[in-house]
């Protein structure tokens, strides 16, 4: 694909590019329109949905999606204008002159319940034996248009073979309406283009690189394009059955850790609004279904932090001290599986830039087969890890082979948002009403530095009140008000932000004493950092890197794969949208605000960590066999 | 060129043309006076959907660009039509006269021809003659010694897809990306290859710009009728004893046309190819013209042997597999219309079925993404029309040919 901006949809339809307004009354670039005879009035390209949306008209749509380009295939939009021939699909017209619009005619309405029923027709499988039951748009507009037979008949045979290579998406291509989102996610939102429509005509199907399996190709494994599906033709690998068998296996120690998105999410699938959180009453639900401890990855976040801020200072200090030509910066965080997979394909020769730091989940996992299980007189074999992220990739992940310091599997299943979801609701469990609980001991309660890693910039926010803590020797929050370290919030593609170190340095603290001597050699530099979310802003940033733009003069660059963060993941509910996303950042954010702590390295069971079982400390000896990685030069040519 | 033959009957296209009078003429014109010249002449595309050419090359030439294109259009997919393969076998220099005049008047410097991936035949000539022109300046930089005018043809192989001859199609598929009609507006006169102001004409357009340049749009408007000026070739096949390529002046009948190519005994005339309308006896009287029937000059002859089921199905197979697959109305719906001739074939169908599908393919013309689609039924439902007693009732005692 080179450095070549893919563009499945052209340019033109993703800019709504506007042409030369045909009618000379139009002035400050509005215009004013009639729709189902109500005059508006409308900026000028904005698209007929777009404007019907802002007068409450309510327009069925299905290839249409917030996030993507326009793609204008399913023709479920189509609307009439008054003096055009044929009718005119709302969301892929721009509005540039001034036009008389129905949204509700009979000739409408016809060939929407038209459009449906083809689509019904080749649509096989039943609802009710579907992921996406109650939860799929074509359901839910087989509804609202009153389909109660099949008027062009209804396929009665499977086309396709599920694949079901991947740890993380699965495929189900009799199930597709072809609209392409899926295609559009991952070439046009996240450039890593691995679906894409072939054949033509009625063979037409969305298909990998030489139909290859999954597995087989560049896959990231974010699931954004399961985000994006309005059907049950992709789904996550759901391990739930899986899991329910070792609970109710008496000889089994199953533990969970829960990420902090999921809790800000999982309140969606129980018919809340999003934005609220559900950590406490998440905690009694997980206990009650027979977990034998709930425990809050957040500690392990924590724990990253450490580990990955002291690499970043031994980083800085073999560069800047020792001059040391071999050491890789900036450093990239790993956090995120998907985005370390796509830096493994797409730009391998700069592996040694990924923070050899495992991920808060697999470090979690780790820490359960060895210490936990050490501390519980547990045999290690006998533990079962489940880990609840708002991710399809950790289920690659936690299957990664090199993902077993502990001896075992350290985690042995990822389970999405999605799925725990359903877990709960199979147990009979209705999530919102439920008491609060906390956290199991020995991690109990972690810091809201972890916390925030679940919105993008948040690994970074952390990092930062750590390290000025560090390395100023003052209180994070004399330099950012409240501690919050605003220039890395928020959804812009990529973040970019300077933090002067000044004349003024702290003592080096004891924890990392044994590392640096002191540090004056900090002193008067400017730590240079960036942010990025969804592996399309990513390629900015490595592109530049590539070109030795400002981006390569960054120490320190946070990399998620997915838009909006872990909130944003590829195994949060369903629907997704950008508001949707701001609505459980600010979940996250809030929550934080109101945790008496809120950094890393105040995390008292983390420091106990350090005593008593990781005792060389962070970027220790054991700390490195047990909590650090090594990475695939995978490259985009799979065998 | 070694098959340039200039001996085919027809008083405008195939009119008496030199090499190079048109791009020479044009280099002495303004780029107004071309755009007048082509609106005087009241030509419109030849391609199938009669777009005012003077229009469509006035927007381009408006918008606002440092780089434009021009695309030839020389796909000729449409199942029944020859005429652009022998134009561009045959009279070259018309084509790609017409191709300079366009690029000038619009600012383009440089032009494709976009040519069906089952001509890959002509490559050699048509490169071999483009170098011919050239040498003589009729290409290139500072064509005809006219500093800053210049212009270059390249020639692009399509692959074999039908939709590619869709002018958006068309663009995607010279991008290098899957051949699929994009949305509309913008239109490629402001946003097409590669996103910059395009002009797309077919072959025989710009073949009728190369002669209306030459001997002026007043003399082109005394061919033809009213509202639809000039002539119009015709690629003739089908039960006729002289099937081939015809120049006709635009108004000509359905009747005349057959007697001309000898048909005889004839029962139906598909004209536009699948995409087209299917014409039965009682209508042969109709005139070949913009204002009665529009077309892009395909036309196909069948005689009372045939069987009109077995026809229909011929061209529902082909959209059902010709269609680019993304928009459902399109996809899907020539499935189910194919379906419907089946069990007409079978004799398995209900009148109340085939009204549905009726009512579909109305759909499909109104609601399909791109002109295929929005095409696809109009054979479907002129034949159930206009040979309805035949389709439903069968030949041979009730049953069809299989
Ligand atoms: C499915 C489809 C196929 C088409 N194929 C061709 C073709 O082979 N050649 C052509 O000139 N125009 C074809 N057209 C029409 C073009 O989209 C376009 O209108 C034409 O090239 C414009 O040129 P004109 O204005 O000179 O006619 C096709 C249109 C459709 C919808
Ligand atoms: S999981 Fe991500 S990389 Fe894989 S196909 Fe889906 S969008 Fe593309
Ligand atoms: S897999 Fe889903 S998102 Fe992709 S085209 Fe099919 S229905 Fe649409
Ligand atoms: S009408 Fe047919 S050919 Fe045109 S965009 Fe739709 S599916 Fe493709
Ligand atoms: S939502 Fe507009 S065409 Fe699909």
């Amino acid at each position: 694909m080179k450095n070549k901006k893919t563009l499945r949809a052209p340019v033109s339809q993703k800019a709504h590019i506007v042409e030369k307004p045909e009618d000379i009354t139009t002035i400050g670039g509005t215009i004013a329109i009639e729709i189902n005879e109500k005059k508006v009035t409308v900026p000028l390209g904005t698209t007929i949905l777009e404007a019907c949306q802002q007068n409450n008209i309510h327009i069925p749509t299905l290839c249409h999606h917030p996030d993507l380009c326009v793609a204008g295939v399913c023709r479920l939009c189509v609307v009439e204008v008054e003096g055009m021939r044929t009718l005119q699909a709302s969301c892929a017209y721009p509005i540039t002159a001034r036009m008389k619009i129905k949204t509700s005619t009979p000739m409408v309405r016809k060939a929407r319940k038209h459009i449906l029923d083809l689509l019904l027709s080749e649509h096989y499988g039943e609802c009710y034996s579907c992921v996406r039951n109650s939860k799929c748009e074509l359901q839910s507009l087989s509804k609202e248009y009153g389909i109660e037979e099949f008027t062009f008949g209804h396929i009665k045979e499977p086309k396709h073979v599920i694949d079901k290579s991947s740890f993380s998406v699965l495929r189900d291509m009799d199930k597709c309406v072809l609209c392409k989102r899926c295609v559009r996610t991952c070439i046009d939102l996240q450039e890593v283009g691995v679906l894409e429509a072939t054949y033509k005509g009625d063979e037409t199907t969305i298909s990998t690189f030489m139909d290859r399996p999954l597995a087989g190709v560049i896959c990231i494994n974010c699931g954004q394009c399961i985000n994006r599906c309005p059907t049950g033709a992709l789904r996550a690998n759901d391990p739930s059955d899986a899991i329910w068998n070792s609970i109710d296996d008496p000889k089994k120690h199953v533990v969970i850790q829960t990420a902090p998105s999921p809790r800000a999410a999982i309140g969606e699938e129980f018919g809340l609004e999003a934005g609220h959180s559900m950590t406490g009453q998440l905690n009694t639900a997980l206990k009650r279904i027979g977990f034998d401890g709930v425990f809050d990855t957040n500690f392990t976040a924590d724990l990253t932090i450490i580990e990955e801020g002291t690499e970043l200072i031994i980083r800085l200090f073999k560069a800047l001290v020792n001059q040391d030509p071999s050491v890789s910066l900036p450093q990239f965080t790993s956090c995120s599986p998907g985005w370390v997979k796509y830096l493994e394909h797409f730009y391998p020769e700069y592996i040694d830039n990924l923070s050899s730091a495992k991920s808060p989940q697999q470090m979690f996992g780790t820490l359960f087969k060895t210490y936990y299980a050490k501390q519980k007189g547990i045999d290690p074999k006998d533990i079962v890890s489940v880990a609840v992220m708002p991710c399809s990739a950790k289920k690659y992940e936690c299957n990664r082979p090199e993902m077993n310091d502990s001896g075992y599997k350290d985690v042995d299943y990822g389970l999405t948002t999605r799925e725990l979801a359903k877990m709960i609701k199979e147990a009979g469990i209705h999530l919102p009403e439920l008491p609060k609980d906390s956290f199991d001991s020995p991690f109990g309660d972690a810091s809201g530095a972890g916390l925030i890693f679940g919105a993008t910039g948040g690994v970074m926010e952390a990092a930062i009140r750590t390290v000025v803590e560090f390395v100023l020797g003052v209180k994070v929050e004399d330099v950012f008000k409240n501690a919050n370290v605003e220039v890395v919030r928020g959804f812009e593609g990529v973040k970019y932000a300077e933090i002067p170190i000044g004349d003024k340095v702290g003592p080096v603290p004891d924890l990392i004493k044994h590392l640096v001597p002191n540090w004056d050699w900090l002193k008067g530099a400017t730590l240079k950092i960036a942010v990025a979310h969804g592996t399309a802003n990513a390629k900015k940033i490595m592109e530049d890197i590539k070109a030795g733009g400002k981006f390569s003069e960054c120490h320190f660059i946070e990399f998620m794969a997915c838009p909006g963060g872990c909130i944003g993941g590829g195994g949060q509910p369903i629907p997704t949208s950008p508001e949707i996303r701001k609505a459980r950042a600010k979940a996250i954010y809030s929550e934080d605000e109101s945790l008496d702590v809120r950094k890393s390295h105040e995390n008292k069971h983390v420091l106990r960590i350090y005593e008593e079982f990781l005792k060389d400390g962070p970027c220790g000896h054991l700390s490195h066999e047990l909590l650090h990685t090594h990475y695939t030069k995978r490259g985009k040519y799979i065998a | 060129m070694e098959n340039e033959k200039t001996n085919r009957v027809g008083s405008v296209i195939f009119s008496e043309y030199e090499r190079g009078e048109a791009v020479k003429k044009a280099a002495e014109m303004s780029r107004e006076d071309i755009l007048g010249e082509i609106k005087i002449s009241s030509l419109k595309g030849r391609g199938g959907a009669g777009f005012p050419t003077s229009t469509k090359w006035m927007l381009t030439a408006a918008a606002k660009s440092d780089e434009k294109y021009v695309i030839c259009n020389a796909d000729e997919g449409e199942p029944g039509t020859f005429k652009d393969r022998v134009l561009l076998l045959e009279y070259p220099k018309l084509v790609f006269e017409g191709m300079v005049v366009a690029g000038k008047t619009i600012g383009a410097k440089v032009g494709f021809l976009y040519l069906r991936g089952e001509y890959e035949y002509m490559l050699k000539s048509l490169h071999d003659y483009l170098s011919e022109m050239k040498q003589d300046q009729l290409l290139g930089k500072s064509i005809c010694g006219k500093e800053g005018f210049d212009f270059d043809i390249q020639i692009r192989l399509g692959s074999g897809a039908y939709i590619c001859g869709e002018e958006t199609a068309l663009i995607e598929s010279l991008e290098g990306q899957r051949g699929e009609a994009r949305n509309r507006p913008p239109f490629p006169v402001s946003t097409g290859y590669k996103n910059k102001p395009t002009t797309v004409n077919n072959v025989e357009t710009l073949a009728a710009v190369s002669q209306i340049v030459t001997k002026g749009g007043e003399w082109y408007k005394t061919y033809g009728t009213n509202k639809s000026s000039g002539s119009k070739l015709f690629s003739v096949s089908g039960d006729c004893k002289k099937p081939g390529v015809y120049e006709l002046p635009w108004g000509t009948k359905i009747s005349e046309l057959l007697k001309l190519v000898e048909a005889e005994k004839t029962k139906a005339v598909q004209v536009g190819g699948a995409s087209g309308v299917c014409f039965p006896k009682s209508q042969f009287e109709r005139t070949l013209a913009y204002e009665d029937i529009s077309t892009g000059g395909s036309i196909i002859i069948f005689n009372e042997s045939r069987d009109m089921v077995k026809v229909l199905k011929n061209f529902m197979e082909f959209f059902v597999e010709e269609s680019c697959g993304q928009c459902t109305p399109c996809r899907i719906g020539n499935v189910k219309l194919l379906e419907g001739v089946e069990m007409i074939e079978d004799k398995t169908f209900t009148f109340n079925y085939i009204n549905k599908l009726k009512e579909l393919g109305k759909t499909m013309q109104v609601s399909s993404k791109c002109g295929l689609g929005q095409s696809s039924p109009n054979s479907f439902l002129s034949i159930l029309e206009n040979f309805s007693e035949e389709i439903f009732n069968g030949r041979n005692g009730g049953k069809h040919e299989k």
